[in-house]
């Protein structure tokens, strides 16, 4: 099967970007270096291409039951322009894939929009249509995915560039809100939030208008190697590395996001996550800072002192920002919470390091 | 893209260099080689007084986004570390033919450079 392809792809291939498959997308990886593009979003601003996020509608009438069924937050807290994180869960409370959920304007009945990971658009448009068809709901589901390309300027000059590019209008968006306006005169859906730990928007445009958007901003072009270095050092969690239902199955309290689960409302995954919340998890997601030289990378073990396991990492890099190798990943919530003293096996070698609490960094 | 191919080394396909002099040659990685890795933030390397092997692995080369084996296109033993590129790895980057050398090396048998592709040869291969 070939690799989807953004429609900016071309336009990144002639400014020599390097490429890379990403769930099932062949994505720019790298424009310049990745700590250039790194440094650009912490102390400016970037703007990436995320076109490979997915991109699900449901309106009608069950709109909002549907949602709130099939997501572990409780999405009618949200009004139009409204967002909301979320996990989405199989039966026994295991993470299938996080996402962002967006209320959009009623048009006589709720409506939303939501943003699956990479490759899981068509997974979870099947998981939302065989539900209603179950369920009995009035819902219409769409996979909109390419229907709209997804944009992300972030970094602290991304809310002045973004104020430019749409005539102020950005100005009123506070965080975590969303608006429809017109960036360069395409009409664009604005959602104040990112992957980053910086302010910025989330531009979905118009498939074919998507160059139009891309060269509205004059900043840093970005790839998803900074992109993952940038969500690193916050410890956000990577959908397919951090969680994956078949290699590393993971409750939404073990992967730190137990926030986002309100056991008040009905989901799937409601009851096995009411035990887990009770009961406690044996591991925890945590950072580990490390003390000598090295790079912590995902599937590394993480060991006490005598060499007794007590976890392992699913994600790691050479921090950008700190200088200083950072990882994530699952430690023994007893035997290793933040403060403790823990071995990374780096090729057969126990090298030290510190149990901390992402983020790793202030922003 | 063209990357520096410096005519007076001898390649291995896996991207590393090294002088042919004869006492004690550098071995270090090609211009595309970093590149193609990005930001270099480690190197581990083998310590002075180690024996190398012509196509054994003598070290792992880190950057933000990959790890790579180094294999050494000589037998011999290691007469000098470059320990600089312990604190300042991005040398790998700036100058990958000249400080970011790696290893210096006694060869054991310089016939072996006779198996190595020549400048044109490596450059046929990049391109």
């Amino acid at each position: 099967m070939g690799l989807r392809k953004p429609p900016l792809h071309a336009t990144h291939a002639e400014r020599d970007a390097s490429f890379t498959e990403f769930g099932g997308w062949e994505m720019p990886v790298e424009f310049d270096s990745i700590r250039t593009e790194h440094a650009a979003v912490r102390e400016s601003a970037g703007i990436f291409d995320v076109s490979h996020m997915g991109e699900i509608r449901v309106s009608g009438p069950d709109a909002t039951t549907l949602m709130g069924r099939l997501t572990t937050n409780d999405v009618t807290e949200l009004d139009p322009g409204d967002t909301q994180y979320a996990c989405i869960t199989d039966d026994e409370g295991i993470i299938l894939d996080d996402t962002m959920v967006f209320r959009l304007p009623d048009e006589g009945a709720p409506q939303y929009l939501f943003i699956p990971n990479a490759g899981h658009d068509a997974e979870m448009y099947a998981r939302w249509v065989d539900y209603r068809d179950e369920w009995g709901l009035d819902a219409t589901v769409r996979d909109v995915t390419e229907e709209w390309a997804m944009l992300a300027i972030q970094g602290p000059d991304a809310r002045s560039l973004a104020a430019e590019a749409t005539d102020g209008a950005t100005n009123d968006i506070d965080r975590f809100r969303t608006a429809f306006l017109d960036v360069s005169g395409v009409r664009s859906f604005a959602s104040r939030t990112g992957y980053t730990g910086e302010d910025g928007f989330e531009f979905l445009v118009p498939w074919d208008e998507a160059e139009t958007v891309w060269s509205a901003f004059d900043c840093q072009p970005c790839g998803l190697g900074a992109r993952d270095t940038l969500r690193l050092e916050m410890g956000f969690l990577l959908s397919g590395q951090d969680f994956d239902p078949v290699d590393e199955p993971r409750t939404p309290y073990e992967a730190g996001v137990g926030w986002t689960v309100d056991l008040d409302t009905e989901f799937v995954g409601r009851d096995a996550l009411e035990t887990v919340e009770r009961e406690g998890t044996e591991e925890r997601f945590r950072g580990v800072v490390l003390q000598q030289r090295g790079v912590p990378r995902s599937g590394y073990e993480v060991v006490d002192a005598d060499g007794t396991r007590l976890g392992h990492l699913t994600s790691g890099t050479m921090s950008p920002t700190l200088g200083e190798p950072i990882g994530l990943g699952y430690l023994s919530t007893e035997q290793a919470p933040p403060g403790t003293r823990v071995r990374v096996v780096v090729r057969g070698e126990p090298k030290q390091a510190n149990v901390v609490t992402p983020p790793f960094i202030d922003t | 893209m063209s990357f520096d191919v410096p005519a007076d080394r001898r390649y291995l396909e896996s991207h590393e260099w090294t002088t042919t002099d004869d006492d004690s040659v550098r071995v270090g990685i090609t211009a595309f080689a970093q590149d193609e890795l990005g930001d270099v933030v480690f190197v581990e390397l083998p310590a002075e007084g180690d024996e190398v092997t012509k196509d054994g692995e003598f070290g792992v080369v880190e950057s933000i986004k990959a790890v790579s084996d180094l294999v050494s296109p000589v037998s011999g033993t290691v007469v000098a570390v470059n320990e600089v590129l312990f604190d300042r790895p991005e040398l790998v980057n700036e100058d990958p033919y000249g400080d970011g050398w790696m290893l210096e090396v006694e060869p054991s048998d310089p016939e072996e450079f006779d198996d190595l592709l020549a400048a044109d040869e490596y450059r046929e291969q990049i391109e």
